[in-house]
């Protein structure tokens, strides 16, 4: 199939293109020099936006956190039911959507790659099961390894190279894609209860190098170990990190001590550790009355600081569903909101825990979280290296993209939320006092191009010949909208794309699902010298049926399982 | 001869990956490591099949072939009103997921065995959510395990060796490291095993359970006794509760299905949400079938909620009580329904199931069963975990993949085809 996006304006910041009028050809799934107009279908983009299918780098879409906080809350798909139609399946769910309904969203926005950003090895099938069933997006899933004992004996015992067969092996094994080390010792000393160790980590200095109990390594060992392993292994993404002492007041600075702890490995200036949703992690002060935001301080450090990327983890005032891989502070959410609560420790592995929550723009913590997210990105130099995101569900659904994206491109907007937020919340904070307003280069940088690069998929992202023909077109005209005053009609025009095209193929038309596709799995094989792994495995044969209460054969997932299985080869050494 | 290893048991919820099957001639000859529900399973499983599609004629079955069973089944639901599609708990989950498919393709009800067993967990973990973890986590961290409402060397004879009292972890290598007790209003097999055994009036879970927190929480309690057993006792357990490292509850039928419902999961899982102020704990639910779990994560994922959905609007609506397959019947709403691998008929309140052979109903099932010898159509097929492969969750919601270690008898097929061919049916049947 030939497709011809005619006189479109172009947004392709990999390929530095800027709003200029251009067409875009497209033969089967893949953008190349040129069609034959007179055979090819023919899309009129005149005074259109055009940019690459948008690439979300963290956002909570599938496994069992995901599935556990729908059956939590019938009352979040209650008041947001979506139908069948002829294409879609139906479904709903507001913070949490039925994996269907997840997949027409996300497309229906122009997005057309999502990545689940935190599984449990050992529950890795659970993601690809509703992998199968998210239709339409490309997909891959990074794995917890911050608090797994394998990672941590290796580590202990300085044995490097075998801690990086281990994780090949544990990629390999469940078609994973990056590394995710999430509030690295705590989850383990949270399978004990064991709060007084929690409480070091939360909100005192130098928590970094407490040792967990009963097993001696800290959480700088942990990461500076992974970051290593990462680099042995030529991963594609970085290791992606959600540091210690989330959500607590004080915390900037432990992020800060997170990223400069791997400083030293950086080499040329690829960034080699992503910090996300960093909002969370963005607080100052030392309790929840002199709570204030920590951006300034933070992004001080990641402007200077070429070996660090992050996103966001925007808050959106709504009614959301929080879930992370970080039980611990789960169970403290919990003990400060006293709302229903779930936990789901893991063996040897991980952990999970869920709580829902309403962000209210009366409430001073609320308020002062949501402006943090908003000053992270403004005071970023670099759209390369900070992502946009709610780390969807827990800042708010990512049905709410269109809305963070208009604080972003309008201090008009933005003005309007201050004006409502209570004015200590204000005085907290720097963000009445900034001007910045992003333009549609950097949204189609820091929403497509830049996540796709610090992904490694080297095919998205951007529109150059050889890229998959995946595709937004947004019914507005950027030379003509001023997003700093028409916000609203860009809110409008980012909701419901007017296309999308998922590998050369229409699947959404003026804002609705008009062919519902099977998109691909992405998972990363790593090659690692048939030595060194055989050594590995068969001391893990040795010890893994002391750890787990599953076999290591039935641990690995047969690819043939797999929807589109798409592996990428990386290189040891 | 071939002989296979970690074979995924598909009975109980324990869902035991470590079995060892000897198949020679398309025949299983020996099993190794299942207990001996399982293992009288696996050996007789091929035993009393039913041989082919059966349709009832004056009163009789008699044989049919498979087109036609199938065609017939499409016929009786697309032409009912408010049809439903119940069971699957014995199935695979790509059957599940196209059950669900085919519910909403019909616009009807989507239920499973939930609504007999944790039901009510669901109802109450809807107000409290639920503290849990993997089976792994109290094999090596739990120094106090409770069964409340359960009896697990009859239900899951190796869940005490595989992940519980009486297994290997970490951190707890002896028996002696852990204590045992076991809440019930009867002595079972299990009982002996326990350390401390307390025996409960029935019905009287919820008053022992708000007793404990009352205990726990404040102060003292004025009266002699609560559900039957002397006060001293009741505060030696609380104690034992309070001092623990890691705790666990595991719970059965017991505090599901007696006075008190969803009530009881609130209570069980509030005094976890209490004792976390002391001790690690948490709460697992004795899960029977060996994948209603699964059952109940697919509906999830493509609904929204995990049984009773009513898929006949055009989009997921949950009501446990209104939308649930026995309350549909119950109402004599329900008008046609497909039952697969499952016997609702010996299961269910008699008026119940009465009302269920009143409609035309159809039965996908490997065995005879009550409700097969009563239906309208029956469709013989595979024994999923032994003749065809597939998902499966443990109780503890961890997924594994089921094998397929012998080829299903000629003519005979699992029921992810079956589903799929009768979807098929009746969309070329639309058009
Ligand atoms: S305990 Fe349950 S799963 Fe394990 S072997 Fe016995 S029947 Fe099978």
């Amino acid at each position: 199939m030939e497709l011809l996006i005619k006189n479109g304006v172009v947004y392709d910041p990999i390929n530095k293109i800027d709003g200029e009028v251009m067409d875009i050809a497209i033969k089967d799934n893949k953008i190349v020099d040129m069609v034959d107009e007179s055979k090819a279908y023919m899309i009129d983009a005149s005074n259109k936006l055009v940019m690459a299918g948008g690439v979300d780098v963290h956002t909570h879409i599938a496994g069992p956190k995901m599935n556990t906080g729908r059956i939590l809350r019938p009352e979040d798909h209650y008041g947001d039911v979506a139908p069948k139609t002829q294409i879609k399946r139906s479904g709903g769910g507001y913070s949490t959507p039925s994996s269907f309904v997840m997949g027409y969203r996300y497309a229906e926005m122009g997005y057309t790659t999502a990545i689940e950003p935190a599984n449990s090895p050992i529950k890795m099938l659970h993601c690809h099961h509703e992998f199968r069933d998210i239709p339409i997006l490309d997909k891959s899933c990074f794995v917890l390894f911050g608090n797994n004992w394998f990672v941590w004996e290796y580590l202990m015992e300085n044995k490097l190279d075998e801690c990086a067969a281990y994780v090949a092996w544990v990629l390999n094994a469940t078609k994973g894609y990056a590394i995710k080390i999430v509030d690295p010792g705590a989850v383990e000393a949270w399978k004990w209860g064991d709060v007084e160790f929690l409480d070091i980590l939360w909100g005192r200095p130098q928590t970094m190098d407490q040792q967990v109990p009963r097993f001696g390594i800290t959480s700088r060992d942990i990461i500076r170990g992974l970051c290593k392993v990462n680099k042995l292994l030529n991963l594609p993404h970085p290791i992606h990190v959600h540091p210690n002492g989330l959500g607590t007041p004080g915390n900037y600075q432990t992020t800060i001590e997170t990223m400069d702890c791997v400083k030293d490995l950086a080499d040329g200036d690829k960034p080699i550790i992503h910090m996300t949703h960093v909002q969370f992690n963005g607080y100052g002060g030392s309790d929840w009355v002199n709570f204030r935001s920590g951006a300034y301080e933070i992004m001080k450090y990641v402007n200077a600081n070429k070996h660090v990327s992050m996103d966001l983890g925007q808050v959106i005032f709504t009614n959301t569903t929080t879930m992370t891989g970080d039980g611990p502070f789960e169970y403290r959410l919990y003990r400060l909101t006293k709302n229903k609560w779930t936990n789901a420790d893991v063996e040897v592995e991980s952990g999970a825990g869920i709580v829902p929550m309403h962000y209210k723009r009366n409430n001073f913590v609320h308020a002062v979280m949501w402006a943090i997210g908003l000053e992270l990105a403004l005071f970023a130099k670099d759209p390369w290296r900070v992502f946009i995101t709610t780390d969807h569900p827990n800042g708010g659904p990512f049905t709410n993209y269109p809305k963070l994206l208009s604080w972003l491109m309008s201090k008009e907007a933005r003005q309007r939320i201050i004006n409502k937020i209570p004015k200590r919340a204000k005085s907290k904070t720097n963000l009445e006092s900034m001007d910045r307003e992003y333009s549609f280069y950097e949204i189609a940088t820091t929403t497509r191009a830049a996540t796709a690069k610090i992904l490694g998929l080297k095919d998205k992202g951007h529109l150059g010949v050889g890229a998959d023909a995946d595709i937004s077109i947004y019914d507005m005209d950027p030379k003509e909208i001023n997003p700093s005053k028409d916000y609203k009609q860009l809110r409008k025009a980012f909701s419901k794309a007017m296309f999308t095209i998922k590998e050369g193929e229409i699947v959404v038309k003026d804002g609705e699902t008009v062919k519902s596709i099977d998109g691909r799995v992405y998972w990363v094989k790593p090659n690692v010298p048939s030595d060194l792994m055989n050594a590995m495995e068969s001391e893990l044969a040795g010890k893994f049926d002391d750890y787990y209460t599953v076999s290591m054969q039935n641990f690995k997932i047969p690819e043939r399982y797999i929807m589109r299985s798409t592996p990428i080869a990386a290189h040891y050494g | 001869m071939a002989v296979i290893e970690d074979v995924v048991c598909p009975i109980c919820g324990c869902v035991c990956d470590d079995i060892i099957v000897t198949v020679e001639d398309n025949k299983i000859k020996k099993v190794k490591n299942s207990c001996s529900i399982s293992a009288t399973k696996f050996l007789n499983f091929h035993k009393h099949r039913l041989p082919s599609p059966l349709i009832k004629k004056d009163g009789d079955q008699i044989p049919i072939s498979l087109e036609e069973a199938v065609e017939k089944v499409a016929k009786i639901l697309v032409n009912a009103e408010y049809p439903a599609i119940y069971g699957l708990a014995l199935s695979s989950c790509e059957a599940q997921g196209l059950g669900v498919e085919l519910a909403e393709e019909i616009g009807g009800v989507i239920d499973n065995q939930t609504v007999t067993c944790h039901g009510p967990t669901a109802l109450g973990l809807h107000d409290v959510g639920m503290p849990t973890c993997t089976l792994g986590e109290v094999r090596h961290r739990a120094d106090l395990i409770v069964y409340w409402g359960c009896n697990p060397e009859e239900a899951h004879p190796r869940h005490l060796k595989r992940y519980s009292v009486l297994s290997k972890g970490r951190f707890r290598k002896e028996r002696e490291e852990r204590k045992m007790v076991i809440i019930d209003v009867r002595k079972t097999k299990s009982t002996k095993q326990a350390d401390l055994f307390l025996q409960i009036e029935p019905g009287q879970d919820f008053e022992l359970m708000s007793a404990l927190r009352v205990i726990l929480n404040f102060d003292e309690i004025e009266e002699e006794s609560v559900a039957g057993l002397p006060i001293e006792k009741v505060e030696e357990f609380a104690e034992l509760l309070r001092n623990c490292e890691f705790g666990i509850i595991f719970f059965g039928l017991g505090l599901t299905m007696s006075r008190g419902k969803e009530r009881n999961i609130d209570a069980a899982v509030s005094l976890v949400r209490d004792l976390n102020k002391w001790a690690k704990f948490s709460i697992i639910p004795m899960r029977g079938h060996y994948n209603v779990t699964g059952m109940n994560e697919v509906t999830a994922w493509q609904t929204g909620y995990a049984y009773a959905v009513d898929l006949s609007h055009g989009y997921p609506w949950y009501n446990p009580g209104e939308t649930s397959f026995v309350d549909i019947l119950r109402r004599g709403e329900c008008d046609a329904a497909l039952i697969i691998a499952s016997d609702p008929v010996a299961h269910f309140p008699k008026e119940i199931a009465r009302n269920l052979c009143k409609i035309p109903f159809a039965v996908i099932d490997p065995h005879p069963s009550i409700s097969s010898l009563l239906a309208d159509i029956v469709i013989p097929s595979a024994f999923t975990g032994i003749e065809a492969e597939g998902s499966a969750y443990r109780m503890d919601a961890v997924p594994l993949r089921l094998k397929k270690v012998l080829e299903p008898p000629p003519g005979i097929y699992s029921d992810e085809e079956i589903i799929s061919m009768i979807l098929e049916k009746i969309r070329s049947m639309r058009g």
